[in-house]
């Protein structure tokens, strides 16, 4: 591996990445085409860590290999190894790669105050990528039995401990080690593995942890304290550990895993990490507030960037196949349903939804199944998000300077960064949103779901390379950034919605684009309104809200924003924030049914009640 | 000619089988490579270490944790009993003296002087690994179990609830696309496999676990029945721990859905003999699908080595179509085009034309069907 400081970035022409994720590797082409760094061609094949193969470098070549096939530039040797330094016609540059397979990587954490340290701890877990299966805290309300028992149970890579800050109380912290160490948490790994602890909390306790897990099969980590006074989170250094363990240790049991490390040009990052990084890295090259989200058949993952503070959640069972039958439990069907026009019986749904269960690689064939699908979509999207902003909070336990004036809105710390009206870019991907027949399909459920306030723009990751790009901008983040804009983002457009609730038909706010040139009109409470914009053109956009209703500068005042168009356009959205549907249901089909039409929903695509008609 | 691979279920009149079982943590081999086991021979034991009690003393006593060694009556390593004293504190002047208890028996493993903490290790835990499946010991893995072969018939299922059990195979339906109903369960059905035809509702699994039957298997089962059984929606198919009293195999889906024809014939033919089955059921990387195990040897069924597993379609291969609108149907392959098509829903897939049973072709995407047994 060339360490990332001795790569020459300015003598970089051709770079080679990929992901190998649980059932495909996919990999991508950069090239540096009159000066710029663009995507130029692709390739997957299966991912190859289980058996007959076991050995994920399998999986990677093939997939390489296509990507050879298909641009005709050599890059894999007659010993199958990845040609470098890159020639006219063969060879890359740098090759880098996340990966995922083999379920990622599963942690659980430990902290004494389950909002507060524990919290801390599982911002840094999630942070750098990992599936967080518990966390358990003094006062998670089990008690220690019930806490010992389910630390039995679960099987993680490695364990991260937080609690007390710096100079605080060592007492506690020593508790929950105390708790897990004799609970003997079996590693996934087998027998031989040593289970990695990494301690990352009160630095006076690290004597008491140090003679907790002295005693055979844990591989103690010690680190700076990630909650190291209440005011102050540093999580930085419990990542990086996460990562340097997961190298070390998770990656070095999984199958081939040595052989890929010791080609790439940078460190093997989770997936999810990846991503996470090239969104912090867009939000503060640009100066924006963003969201991504990327739905998956058994998870969804929501990254935030406000103000600068990146947050992820993991929403474990939300997804559009495995999960598929857990959303529809924990939304409830009636809810599924208010975004559906159609008739459609709730028993043979639920059967539908078990079937897709059951066989989670069916497509639906129909353009009843796909309304259904995409309103279990919009539901699981919804329900990822309300998690997303539960958790991304300001520290909470962190006393407050308070003045006469917050009496009356007293907060006790710990509300949600994430402010939908602060909102600039939100990015979809996973294969609901990024295959849907029709990208307004896709706006409409980012919209639906996210309810984005005032003006947004809305892009989808065209072919899943943000991972690939979050690794790329450790060792090359000019290029990471070029292709991010150029072919990773399809723009879909902006959303226009105004925050605030009025009464059906009384004017909510007016509008015009470049002056009227490209349009104007006004917009009645409850319409929805697509104006054509194509990708690549902006405009000028001029909104003036009603009294009550805020576009972005404060209720009643009006806006001036330059925005850009995509492959949907603009969406005027005046249907209200908080967005709600009539409760009554013909009412509540009514409004669905205008909203398909305003924004051109299903194109020609006849919407036929029955269930046969393809 | 245009080929296409699609995965599906096995169903095998014979097959070799093998059934690894492992212990989950090292122990002790209870049988030899080529010994003989029936499905409810123990092949391997061992110890898990006894649950923990934790107990603050410190708390307890009022007093600092950096004296509890002092205050403790009995020392690491000591055995106590539950509701016996194991630490008092020196009370006041030698008055007021209080007490602290053992909340279980166990040992004594640690004091903590840093938190006042003690912990009580409990008696180990047993844990013992059954054959499950009637044959022969291939091969022991030393402390970890063993490797039992047979030659058996192999029925995967779908979809299933509840763990590993055995008993004779019974027929409570007379054809394969008939509805299996509570009348149709009878006593004499105790201890038994029952099987049925389409759907099972939740009437007959509630009779079957009222006579005591130790498994169903059926075609289809509806989603608002399953509910009723397990008492709550189930979110993701990870199965086989369920306590309901019984083990249930859907071989097809959920919904109306007739038991594929050959699988029935198949359990029809051995039926009174002895089968292992299990409703563990894993749909993530590393599929676990439920299965049904009858062992050949000593029965009248010499039929030949035969899979279904996964393969290849081509004109001709019979399949199911497993999604709707065409869900449940059966047919055959009649072209497989080799570019895209735009679907109903609006997506380009590519797909194939099926000739269903009645005669109909209908166009599916290659991601909606699934191979049948010939």
């Amino acid at each position: 591996m060339t360490p990332p400081s001795q790569i020459n970035t300015d003598a970089v022409n051709v770079i080679l990445a990929t992901d190998c994720g649980s059932t495909t590797t996919k990999a991508i082409m950069i090239e540096k085409v009159d000066g710029t760094y663009r995507q130029t061609h692709r390739g997957e094949a299966p991912t190859t860590v289980e058996e007959p193969f076991a050995n994920v470098t399998v999986g990677v070549i093939n997939a390489l290999t296509e990507i050879q096939e298909v641009s005709g530039r050599r890059l894999i040797d007659d010993e199958g190894h990845i040609i470098r330094p890159a020639t006219a016609d063969a060879g890359c540059d740098i090759y880098i790669s996340t990966s995922s397979a083999g379920g990622g990587l599963q942690m659980m954490v430990a902290g004494v105050v389950r909002e507060m340290t524990a919290a801390s701890a599982k911002r840094a877990a999630l942070g750098a990528g990992a599936i967080v299966m518990d966390t358990i805290a003094a006062n998670d309300r089990r008690r220690p039995h019930e806490q010992i028992q389910r630390i039995r149970e679960l099987r993680p890579d490695m364990v991260l401990i937080s609690g007390g800050t710096d100079g605080g109380d060592t007492k506690k912290v020593t508790e929950i080690a105390e708790l897990i160490a004799p609970a003997k948490p079996r590693p996934r790994f087998g027998k031989s593995y040593e289970l990695p602890i990494i301690f990352a909390g009160n630095t006076d306790t690290r004597p008491e942890i140090e003679r907790v897990f002295g005693e055979g099969g844990f591989d103690l980590k010690i680190t700076d304290n990630l909650r190291p006074s209440l005011e102050r989170e540093n999580l930085g250094p419990a990542r990086d550990m996460i990562h340097d363990v997961f190298l070390e240790h998770v990656m070095a049991h999984a199958p081939g895993y040595d052989t890929l490390m010791s080609i790439t040009d940078a460190a093997i990052m989770p997936t999810p990490g990846a991503v996470g990084d090239i969104l912090q890295t867009i939000a503060k090259g640009r100066g924006i507030n963003a969201v991504g989200v990327d739905i998956g058949g058994a998870t969804t993952d929501v990254f935030s960037v406000f103000d600068g503070t990146f947050n992820r959640t993991v929403s474990a069972n939300l997804g559009m196949s495995y999960s598929i039958s857990n959303v529809c439990a924990e939304a409830t069907m009636p809810k599924i349903l208010r975004w559906v026009h159609l008739d459609m019986d709730e028993r043979e749904l639920r059967n539908r939804v078990k079937n897709k269960m059951i066989r989670p690689t069916t497509i639906p064939q129909s353009l009843e199944a796909l309304i259904f699908e995409q309103a279990v979509a919009r539901e699981a999207l919804r329900l990822a998000y309300q998690q997303h902003k539960e958790f991304a909070t300001t520290l909470k336990g962190v006393q407050q300077q308070r003045t006469v004036g917050d009496t009356f809105s007293q907060e006790a710390g710990g509300e949600t960064l994430v402010d939908n009206m602060k909102l600039d870019l939100l990015v979809a991907s996973g294969g609901v949103l990024s295959h849907a027949p029709r990208m307004h399909q896709t706006a409409m459920l980012l919209i639906d779901a996210f309810e984005p306030e005032g003006i947004t723009e809305l892009a989808k990751d065209s072919i899943f390379m943000m991972p690939h790009l979050g690794v790329l901008s450790s060792v090359h983040p000019q290029a990471a950034m070029e292709v991010f804009e150029k072919d990773c983002l399809v723009y879909l457009g902006t959303c226009v919605a105004a925050k605030g609730l009025g009464k059906p038909g009384k004017t909510c706010f007016s509008w015009s684009l470049d002056s009227g040139a490209k349009g104007s009109g006004s917009m009645a409470f409850g319409e929805l309104q697509l104006i054509e914009l194509g990708v690549d053109e902006t405009a000028e956009l001029e909104v003036k809200p009603a009294r009550g209703f805020d576009l972005g500068a404060g209720p009643g005042k009006a806006l001036t924003q330059k925005i850009r168009g995509g492959t949907v356009g603009v969406i005027l959205d005046a249907r209200g924030r908080s967005l709600s549907l009539p409760e009554e249901r013909s009412a509540c089909r009514a409004a669905v049914s205008n909203a398909i039409e305003a924004v051109d929903l299903y194109g020609d695509q006849p919407a036929k009640v029955d269930g046969r008609a393809v | 000619m245009a080929k296409a691979y699609t995965p599906g279920l096995k169903v095998a009149a014979s097959t070799t089988h093998q059934a690894h079982r492992v212990l989950p943590i090292p122990g002790t081999v209870q049988v030899k490579q080529g010994d003989q086991v029936e499905a409810d021979t123990i092949v391997a034991e061992t110890f898990m270490d006894g649950d923990i009690t934790p107990l603050n003393v410190a708390n307890l006593l009022s007093a600092q944790p950096g004296d509890i060694p002092q205050l403790m009556l009995k020392g690491e390593g000591d055995r106590v009993e539950q509701g016996e004293p194991i630490a008092r504190n020196k009370g006041v002047f030698g008055m007021f003296k209080s007490e602290c208890t053992a909340p279980a028996s166990g040992t004594l493993e640690a004091i903590s002087k840093a938190t006042g903490q003690i912990m009580i290790r409990g008696k180990s835990i047993p844990v013992q690994v059954k054959a499950y499946l009637p044959g022969t010991v291939i091969e022991v893995l030393p402390e970890e179990g063993v490797v039992i072969e047979n030659q058996v018939t192999l029925i995967q299922g779908i979809f299933g609830v509840g763990g590993e059990t055995s008993g004779p195979i019974t027929m409570a339906c007379p054809a394969h696309d008939q509805r299996l109903e509570a009348g149709m369960i009878n006593e004499a059905m105790r201890g038994m496999i029952v099987v049925g035809g389409a759907r099972v509702t939740a009437e007959a699994i509630g009779r079957a676990r009222e006579v005591g039957a130790a498994a169903v298997v059926s075609g289809g089962i509806d989603d608002a029945d399953l509910k009723e059984i397990l008492g709550y929606d189930l979110g993701v198919a990870i199965t086989g721990t369920e306590r309901i009293g019984l083990t249930v195999i859907i071989t097809e889906g959920f919904g109306d859905i007739a038991m594929a024809r050959r699988t029935y014939e198949l359990l029809k033919e051995r039926s009174g003999d002895s089968a292992s089955v299990n409703g563990a059921t894993q749909i993530r990387a590393g599929v676990m699908r439920p299965e049904i195990l009858i062992p050949v040897a000593g029965s009248q069924v010499s039929a030949p080595e035969t899979s279904t597993e996964s393969g290849v379609l081509e004109l001709g291969t019979p399949i199911r179509v497993i999604r709707d609108p065409y869900f449940g149907l059966i047919g055959t392959v009649a072209s497989l085009p080799e570019a895209p098509q735009v679907l109903g829903s609006g997506s380009k897939s590519r797909v194939l034309e099926v000739s269903l049973e009645s005669g109909e072709v209908v166009t599916v995407p290659r991601a909606n069907v699934e191979l049948i047994e010939t």
